[in-house]
């Protein structure tokens, strides 16, 4: 044994002893920051893990290179990336994030996403036109669109007097069972509306499918009452929630169009670049989607059922309808 | 332990080195979280069933919560847990993997939820459709065959990438990465080094090993396990040639200190011997061998 290798483990030795405090108080502020959140921490502690964080890190640095201690240097390398998640990964509080959410950032991913969301209306009317004009040549067509469970009796056979009650009656449900009736209806809808956007991995074919099926089902709908008269009525009976519905299904849509369009033109960036970019997007757009389907399930669970009057029903959808425009496409100013 | 590396810059300019989750340990965590799921679920239901047996008139609160309780707990249990400090779901805490920005920063809730909206596509879609075409109902069993084969692809996915991304990932730009919690154990030559005075080992001695021995020997150390040691023991005294009468664990915790002390000493001059077989005489190899060995990554 050389002398001057004791030397040198003395000196390995030293810089374990004098930064060993560093670490372990860093371990111990991270350890309980991991528990219960950033919140236990004290100001002054707040303040201290940076610093913290970066003597460990030169540490880990140091010992990469001087210490064969294979315990000690995966120790520091696992308490390095433990910190650094909460130096430069975590966020603000809950409550500032969604109001940053309310005011900016879903409107902001919903104008950066109008092309595709413009292409999911365009599907959506195409296949309302489609659906009228064909129910219009040849009546049997709209079992093709309508399924018979979903009709419920509201077929070509059935008359005027019959569709006409069934959008005044106050609903088979009876005022008892409303909520009950609407929370049903979004968790359906917003399920859809998720797997409309999931499917736009598939490159988006089935999420097109979805919205040409929507849009002939619904042109299919208003063929049938419009050929007995009551369109006006039908428009107003399912506009009251559908102007929200239908616009959440569309921005749904045009959330999983974005993800397809990363995928098959990414542009200039890298497929995975391209695809993160669409994916904070669109899911932010995904987020405003379920917040609308819960509004519209409420819209069609209570309004439609207690409000009879066409003019209130059209007043209704045309409001909601101008507000979800005017608050998402009305630009913003860029903040933050 | 043999899960691929990836280096996360900091912008300190070190890298730390992050180990990808391994698929196990990822299908664990999903299942064990689906088991809160559930149990949550079927908590709420026995809590909203018992609620409505005390408030006669008031079915109407306790559907409603029950329903968008469950949509809330299906739709956004992973979501509200990745966005959040720990970035990991109980499940996933429990694997002690996490979720990470694959490009280092934060991950916003958004990106979250759209790693976990994908997952329709991913588990639940294919479920159903394999459902379909069990009971055969609705479409034939051909139709759902060729359905499931479809997402197929989308199930296989983190199997067909590097860095083990699922669709999700893809989407909002993170990966799965482990997230160890190890304590920090005391420095093995410690003990060693009082004895180091009793055990003089030459040079050659000490030149017989190399970097991935030296740990090995460190492990054993730390296993502590009596047969181990002897052998451990019985291997190097005849391989260096020792012939003193110190009882084993004596003898590897001093022959442990010097041999770290030796290569600690040849690291600062960039020597890096990886194993026994790396070189056989360190201290003559001249500079150009010296320098192409430490260009080799360790």
């Amino acid at each position: 044994m050389i002398a001057a290798d004791l030397a040198l483990t003395q000196s390995a030795r030293r810089f374990r002893a004098e930064r060993e405090p560093v670490w372990i108080k860093l371990d111990e502020l991270i350890g309980r920051a991991e528990k219960r959140g950033l919140k236990d921490l004290d100001a002054g502690e707040l303040a201290e893990l940076p610093v913290l964080y970066r003597a460990t890190l030169s540490s880990l640095s140091i010992a990469r290179d001087t210490s064969l201690d294979a315990a000690l240097v995966a120790y520091l390398e696992a308490l390095a990336a433990r910190a650094y998640f909460f130096v430069y990964g975590t966020r603000a509080r809950v409550l500032a994030e969604a109001r940053r959410f309310f005011a900016w950032g879903w409107p902001t991913a919903a104008q950066s996403l109008w092309r595709e969301t413009l292409v999911a209306l365009t599907l959506l009317l195409v296949g309302a036109v489609a659906g009228w004009s064909l129910c219009a040549g040849d009546s049997s067509w709209f079992s093709t669109f309508v399924p018979g469970e979903l009709a419920g009796g509201r077929d070509p056979s059935a008359t005027a007097g019959m569709l006409r009650d069934g959008l005044y009656e106050r609903g088979g449900h009876g005022a008892q069972g409303l909520g009950l009736f609407s929370a049903w209806l979004f968790q359906h809808n917003a399920g859809i509306a998720i797997l409309c956007f999931a499917l736009g991995f598939a490159l988006g074919v089935p999420t097109m499918l979805l919205l040409l099926q929507t849009g002939g089902m619904l042109g299919a709908i208003l063929w049938l009452y419009g050929s007995k008269g009551l369109l006006p009525n039908i428009v107003g009976w399912l506009m009251v929630h559908g102007s929200t519905e239908l616009l959440a299904i569309v921005l749904a849509g045009g959330a999983g169009l974005a993800i397809a369009r990363a995928i098959a033109l990414p542009g200039a960036a890298t497929r995975r670049a391209a695809l993160g970019r669409a994916g904070r997007m669109a899911g932010a757009q995904m987020l405003g989607v379920v917040v609308m389907l819960f509004v519209a399930g409420g819209l069609e669970g209570y309004a439609r059922q207690l409000i009879t009057s066409d003019a209130v029903r059209w007043s209704i959808a045309t409001g909601m309808g101008l507000f979800w425009l005017v608050y998402l496409y009305l630009p913003r100013r860029r903040s933050s | 332990m043999n899960s691929p590396v990836r280096t996360l810059r900091t912008p300190e300019g070190v890298a730390i080195e992050l180990q990808l989750a391994g698929g196990g340990d990822r299908v664990a965590a999903f299942i064990l979280d689906q088991l809160v799921i559930a149990g949550t679920l079927l908590l709420l239901t026995i809590a909203a069933v018992s609620a409505l047996a005390s408030v006669r008139q008031g079915f109407e609160p306790v559907g409603i919560i029950w329903i968008v309780g469950g949509f809330v707990l299906r739709n956004f249990y992973f979501t509200l847990f990745e966005a959040g400090w720990r970035g990991a779901t109980p499940g996933k805490r429990a694997m002690k993997i996490r979720v990470a920005a694959r490009d280092g920063g934060r991950l916003g809730f958004a990106s979250v939820a759209a790693r976990n909206m994908m997952r329709e596509l991913e588990v639940f879609l294919p479920l159903s459709l394999l459902a379909q075409g069990i009971s055969g109902e609705q479409v034939d069993r051909w139709t759902a065959g060729a359905g499931v084969l479809w997402v197929a692809v989308f199930v296989l996915f983190p199997w067909l990438n590097r860095d083990r991304l699922r669709a999700g990932d893809l989407v909002a730009g993170s990966w799965v990465v482990r997230a160890p919690r190890p304590a920090l154990l005391p420095d093995m030559g410690d003990r060693g080094l009082a004895r180091l005075v009793r055990c003089a080992f030459t040079d050659a001695q000490l030149d017989a090993y190399g970097v991935y021995e030296l740990q090995t020997l460190e492990r054993v150390l730390r296993e502590d396990d009596p047969a181990a040691i002897d052998v451990t023991a019985m291997t190097i005294r005849r391989r260096i040639g020792w012939t003193g009468s110190e009882p084993p664990s004596a003898f590897l915790q001093a022959y442990y200190a010097a041999l770290r002390s030796r290569q600690e000493r040849n690291l600062l001059f960039g020597r890096r011997r990886a194993n026994k077989s790396d070189g056989s005489t360190p201290p003559s190899r001249d500079r150009l061998d010296r320098a192409a060995a430490s260009a080799k990554p360790p």
